[in-house]
């Protein structure tokens, strides 16, 4: 912490004013009751306690003198503004209230002598506040707890006693039983002692203005400042802020209304401050920042141009500094209480302010006390003064009081200012702008101003600079520049980077001194070309193991030491190798790398070309360049060094290949073979290295991490795509640099195969069948291509499901089912001569229809030779196809009556057709083996069941329909569902492609209804009839039940026939017995006719209808017209 | 009349800067490099949504001892900073506007030369000669 200066404000100024109370009459070191007590006072002092400062005194203690009161003013002539004690007295020294503790309870037996010595003790205290207004209070701290007021009469009659014999008045005797609540009880006396307080803070504040009256404007200017500061600093000791307020402000006006002469100008700007200090603070903790603001930019208006004796302006600039950090401080306060600063209002910019005239101080110091060695500091000191202080604020040692406009003894004025400006030299100004400056980056940092904060950075590091602290200095410097460098403020980094410099160059530190002198001749720079070519002489001496010429402007010690601190690291062998990475700069060589392809094929060599620009006046040699990239074993093939000559890796320059030119882009080649082991690896370069010097002396690795680029080269990348120079077609043989991209990485990729695959099949594929694929593989390479090898199969990678139901085979003679996989991996072949061909047939059989991609993967090994190089490498083809999968053909089943009637049930018995189609589907011939009916136990066939469509072939969209005869067994309950069994059609496609086995397919036949009946009518009858010629029909009728029947029949005539037979008859038929009816019928009319109808009703069953039956009776006949001789012939047709 | 005036683009870099040559150059660049700290804030302070209606004159930055620093923003965030002393009371709001304004016409026109690559600095010699009319005299 530095030591109190004459600037900064008095502790008594930037307190918080509280009303002084002494206690007397407590023994706190050996008494434990008083002890307790006074604690209770200290204790706890929160905010909810009076503002009090309270001070333990002894009994006898002497107050300051009060000198005799003035009478009149007239021939009074002020010596200063305000005393330098005056605000500590009635701080610390005078109190409002002093009170005296007095152990004594009310029935103490020696009553008259402890009243008569209290009495003495209180004179005592009165004695030595002679003059003043201070008032006293005694309070007996008593061991009784007291009984209620008016209970206690002796207790009354005592205290009225007491305060007789001390002449106190009621309100000033207070009585404190040290019981358990004393906190309690001191808080109530303080409350009271505060009371008092306020009431002499007012008394005082009445005596002040009652002066005015006496004063007059000419000669007591002075005192009107005086008179409203006392009275504004008495309105604070009262807590009364508001009043304070308005009356410093007056005091204010009026500091400013005084005469302003060189000789006063310190005093009236001193006090000036001093008020305004006040108000400020006042503002501040009315919670009116704004009116805090606004105060302090008009008293800075008003004090700016106060210079005052040019031979001191340091002192201005230092009183100005102080105003702004003051400021600063209350402000920053203030937001510690709670209030709210903004960016640009906050603290930060009156620290910056503060160190900005901090700043001019230390200049103004520099030009006026830079004394010759022999001035001597003048004796007696001018500074000293008798009393060891100034009597008024603001005056000077030599001539206090003094309030005329001219200086007493010019001789005097003479030394004290040489006297000041030598003290003023041995200020450590570098350390109070720092301070001050390190105070405002700590407020910006907090208000988000990163740049303000970089810049006060920056302001810090010169300070410490020209403090010669010059490792405190590069590491701020060092801190911010990136900053600059990624703005891109070029101007602004060049300047940093220039005293970053001469640290180096002072400090000797090699590395650092590189680095700065690099980017300072680079393209960034800003310096002139003459400065940039200095520089970079240096840093080639230093390259050079030499020692460099010193920077301009460095303070000349600073220079020496550096000198033989460099000739000592110049004998120092060793420790030479520097690498420094150009990510972070802007250097002075820039470097790209490129691939000349994203990929290569591993037969192909690799090429790669480096990139190299100087942007330096000078052209540079350097002695090695190498690229390393991911796979470390090509390092070897890209380098550069002196010794290789060869011609395919430099192009051809009438320049020297390692001397890089300013301004001209010089390019180098470099090509490898690929290994085989990276085929489908990446090859990344993952950093050019440029060798700087001699590994003998000294040298620099230059480091590009990746492809080269700098903190500089991506934005004029951008700058370079959006130009309309790019449209321009540069010359063959130059390169523009901005046209070069980078390309850091790039593929090993197999080699291109030689090899055909070719795929012949039929496609859609049917569901179910074998599909076949015929795979052809030629070679066309020039050698043998060894260890051929299949992958064939469903391509990975698609619906889950897919591969569930695909199934692939190289066995085309059975059927395959779910074992087989969907992929054959990895199927020798072999090894393929040059031109030799192979076929494969691939069977798929897909379960489901969709579309599915298969792929067929050819993989070999080849031996080629590469740039003289053998290598042997493994070729791949891959082809892939997608079959979409159809539905060869539907099946269709119903069942029919005999009379070709749709049934959606079958009676039991009774016989019944089951009809089959198949449609087909299929865009190919489809033939049709056979086809198998297996019939359910609950279904018999009437007769053998043979297949009708043996051998068929059937094209897109025709059809193919078999019929067969069935019945059903009798079921359990009359009616029921029952199975019908499976038909199984056994198929393939029909094509000459390739042979496949057949297919069977199986449809299961549709349940059916079987229904039991009562009663069956069995017709006889021939196939046709003639015209005009008796036609026999006999009906049977069958009771199928257990019972007896009866029943009615009737014949319902026809207009198509005449009969003759039982029109109508009832009749009962026994159980399982037949009835036969026997009717003859006589066709009248040819063509098909309805029979007459046979009706039959069942007495027992009402419920089944008559209809029921006439569906097994046939109801047409065809009737043949009546035929000539001829007839024969037409019935055998 | 300005002491500095300044352009500087979207990416925060300069792309122009002239200030009266009688003081020191490198303390205007610092000013007008600070001064971007406010800038930006009052754009990021403008939502997103409300970019478009937002005025492109910030007013003023904040005030130093010595001078005032004045902000304005173009649509695709070119900005423009002016520099006036302190002690020149007689400017008033609407003639740094109309400063403004006829430095963004200047600023077009040049965006307009179908030689001039934006993001390069702008050395233009009718933005040269327009900037010159709005600078401080020196005798």
């Amino acid at each position: 912490m530095m030591s109190p200066t004459q600037w900064d404000l008095p502790p008594e100024l930037c307190c918080r004013p509280m009303a002084f109370v002494a206690l007397t009459g407590l023994d706190v070191v050996y008494n434990a009751v008083h002890r307790a007590i006074w604690d209770a006072f200290c204790a706890n002092r929160r905010a909810d306690r009076v503002p009090i400062s309270f001070k333990v005194l002894p009994g006898d203690h002497e107050y300051p003198k009060c000198r005799t009161k003035r009478t009149s003013y007239e021939w009074y002539i002020p010596k200063g503004i305000l005393k330098t004690g005056w605000m500590n007295k009635h701080l610390n020294l005078v109190p409002a209230l002093v009170v005296l503790f007095y152990e004594l309870d009310w029935d103490d037996a020696q009553w008259k002598e402890k009243q008569s010595e209290c009495a003495t003790k209180v004179e005592i205290v009165r004695t030595s506040l002679q003059g003043r207004n201070t008032k006293v209070a005694v309070v007996l701290i008593q061991k009784k707890t007291p009984l209620p007021p008016g209970e206690d009469v002796v207790a009354s009659e005592r205290a009225a006693a007491l305060c007789n014999a001390c002449d106190l008045s009621g309100k000033s005797l207070f009585v404190l039983p040290h019981t358990d609540h004393l906190v309690g009880y001191i808080i109530r006396l303080e409350n009271a002692f505060y009371e008092h307080a306020q009431t002499y803070y007012y008394t005082e504040i009445r005596r002040v203005k009652s002066h005015k009256e006496f004063l007059n404007k000419t000669t007591h200017q002075l005192l009107f400042v005086r008179h409203q500061f006392k009275i504004g600093f008495f309105s604070e000791l009262k807590q009364d802020t508001q009043n304070a307020l308005k009356y410093y402000r007056t005091a204010y006006g009026l500091v400013h209304e005084l005469r302003v002469h060189e000789t006063n100008m310190l005093e009236i700007k001193t006090m000036a401050g001093f008020i305004n200090y006040k108000i400020c603070r006042l503002c501040f903790q009315h919670n009116t920042p704004l009116d805090a603001i606004a105060q302090f930019r008009k008293h800075i208006d008003l004090c700016k141009k106060k210079i005052g004796s040019a031979e001191l302006a340091f002192e201005h600039t230092a009183w100005m500094s102080k105003q702004f950090q003051s400021f600063g401080d209350l402000f920053d306060e203030a937001i510690k209480l709670g209030l709210t600063a903004i960016q640009t209002q906050n603290p930060g910019f009156y620290y910056q302010q503060a160190a900005y005239y901090a700043q001019e101080r230390k200049q103004q110091a520099g030009q006026l006390c830079s004394h010759e060695p022999s001035v001597a500091y003048p004796a007696p000191d001018p500074l000293e003064t008798t009393a060891g202080a100034l009597d008024f604020y603001g005056q000077r040692s030599w001539r206090q009081g003094h309030q005329s406009i001219d200086p007493p003894d010019a001789e005097k004025e003479k030394l004290g200012i040489l006297a000041l400006q030598m003290k003023e030299k041995d200020i450590p100004h570098s350390e109070l702008i720092i301070a001050l400056l390190s105070n405002a980056v700590a407020q910006f940092k907090k208000y988000k101003c990163p740049r303000m904060k970089s810049h006060l950075m920056v302001q810090m590091g010169e300070e410490y600079y020209h403090a010669k602290d010059y490792t405190k200095a590069l590491k701020l410097l060092d801190y911010v520049m990136c900053d600059y460098r990624t703005e891109r403020w070029w101007t602004l980094l060049t300047s940093i980077l220039c005293t970053a410099l001469k640290c180096s160059y002072l400090m000797g530190l090699i590395k650092d001194y590189i680095t700065y002198a690099m980017e300072l001749v680079g393209r960034a720079s800003t310096l002139r070309t003459e400065q940039k070519s200095r520089i970079e002489k240096n840093l080639i001496k230093v390259l050079m193991n030499e020692v460099p010429e010193p920077e301009p402007d460095c303070d000349p010690a600073s220079v020496k030491a550096a000198q033989a601190l460099w000739n000592d690291r110049v004998s120092l062998a060793g420790n030479n190798d520097f690498t420094v990475d150009m990510q972070e700069y802007v250097p002075f060589v820039q470097c790209k790398a490129k691939f000349l392809s994203p990929s290569f094929h591993v037969d192909d060599p690799v090429q790669l070309h480096v990139y190299l620009k100087a942007d330096c006046p000078h052209s540079l040699r350097f002695s090695k360049l190498c690229v390393s990239l991911s796979n470390q074993e090509y390092n070897q093939y890209c380098l550069v060094e002196e010794p290789c000559k060869s011609k395919d890796i430099l192009e051809p320059s009438t320049q020297e290949n390692m001397c890089l030119v300013p301004g001209k882009t010089r390019k180098y080649c470099f090509k490898f073979v690929a290994k085989t082991e990276d085929v489908g690896k990446k090859i990344e370069i993952t950093g050019v290295h440029l060798m700087l010097g001699s590994e003998s002396g000294r040298c620099v690795y230059l480091n590009w991490r990746g492809g080269g680029g700098d903190a500089g080269s991506s934005q004029e990348a951008v700058q370079a795509s959006r130009s309309f120079k790019r449209r321009g077609r540069a010359p063959e043989q130059h390169v523009d640099w901005d046209m070069v991209t980078i390309q850091a990485s790039t593929m090993v990729i197999s080699r291109v195969p030689r090899i055909s695959v070719q795929l012949r099949h039929e496609p859609p594929a049917l569901n179910n069948e074998m599909y076949c694929m015929a795979l052809t593989i030629q070679s066309q390479e020039d050698t043998v291509a060894r260890d051929v090898k299949l992958t064939a199969g469903l391509k990975p990678g698609q619906d889950a499901n897919l591969t569930q139901t695909t199934h692939v085979t190289l066995n085309g003679s059975e059927v395959c089912d779910d074992s087989h996989p969907a992929l054959l991996t990895d199927l020798p072949i072999g090894d393929l001569q040059p031109g030799e061909k192979i076929e494969k047939l691939l069977y798929v059989r897909s379960v489901s229809t969709g579309s599915r991609i298969f792929l067929f993967h050819v993989a070999y090994t080849m031996s080629t030779t590469v740039e003289g190089k053998e290598i042997t490498c493994k070729c791949h083809k891959d082809e892939t196809v997608t079959i979409e999968t159809v539905i060869p053909f539907e099946v269709t089943t119903r069942f029919v009556s005999k009379k070709f009637e749709n049934l959606d049930r079958v009676f039991v018995d009774i016989p019944f057709l089951l009809m089959t189609d198949i449609l087909s589907a299929s865009p190919w011939p489809l033939h049709l083996d056979t086809s198998r009916l297996d019939l359910a136990p609950t279904m018999a066939a009437i007769d053998q069941l043979q297949s009708q469509l043996e051998e068929e072939v059937l094209q897109t969209g025709e059809c193919a329909s078999e019929c067969f005869c069935l019945k059903c067994p009798p079921v359990a309950n009359g009616s029921s569902t029952v199975a019908s069994g499976q038909y199984i059609i056994s198929w393939k496609r029909k094509s000459t492609f390739a042979a496949t086995p057949m297919i069977n397919t199986v449809v299961t036949l549709p349940h059916v209804i079987v229904e039991t009946i009562p009663l069956y009518v069995h017709a006889d009858l021939p196939s046709f009839g003639r015209v005009r010629e008796s036609l026999p029909v006999r009906y049977r009728i069958e009771n199928r039940t257990a019972l007896v029947q009866d029943v009615e029949m009737s014949v319902e005539p026809s207009d198509a026939f005449m009969f003759s037979g039982l029109k109508q008859v009832r009749m009962r038929i026994l159980p399982g017995a037949e009835q036969e009816m026997l009717y003859n019928f006589y066709p009248l009319m040819a063509g098909y006719q309805s029979l007459p109808l046979l009706s039959v009703t069942l007495l027992r069953f009402p419920n089944v209808p008559p209809q029921l039956l006439q569906r097994f009776l046939p109801s047409r006949i065809f009737v043949k017209p009546q035929g000539r001789a001829g007839d024969a012939s037409i019935a055998a047709a | 009349m300005a002491v500095c005036i300044a352009v500087i683009a979207k990416e925060n870099y300069p792309l122009y800067i002239r200030s009266v040559p009688s003081q020191n150059e490198l303390k205007f660049h610092y000013t007008v490099h600070t001064s971007l700290d406010v800038v930006e804030e009052k754009i990021s302070a403008v939502g997103k949504a409300m970019a478009d209606q937002r005025e492109l004159y910030l007013g003023l930055l904040y005030p130093t001892e010595d001078y005032k620093v004045y902000g304005y923003v173009t649509n695709s965030k070119v900005k423009f900073v002016i520099v006036v002393d302190s002690s020149n009371t007689s400017l008033r709001d609407n003639e740094i506007r109309s400063m403004f304004r006829k430095l963004h016409n200047s600023f077009t026109d040049v965006m307009c030369n179908p030689f001039y690559n934006p993001g390069d600095p702008i050395q233009s010699k009718a933005f040269d000669g327009m900037v010159s009319g709005m600078m401080v005299q020196v005798s």
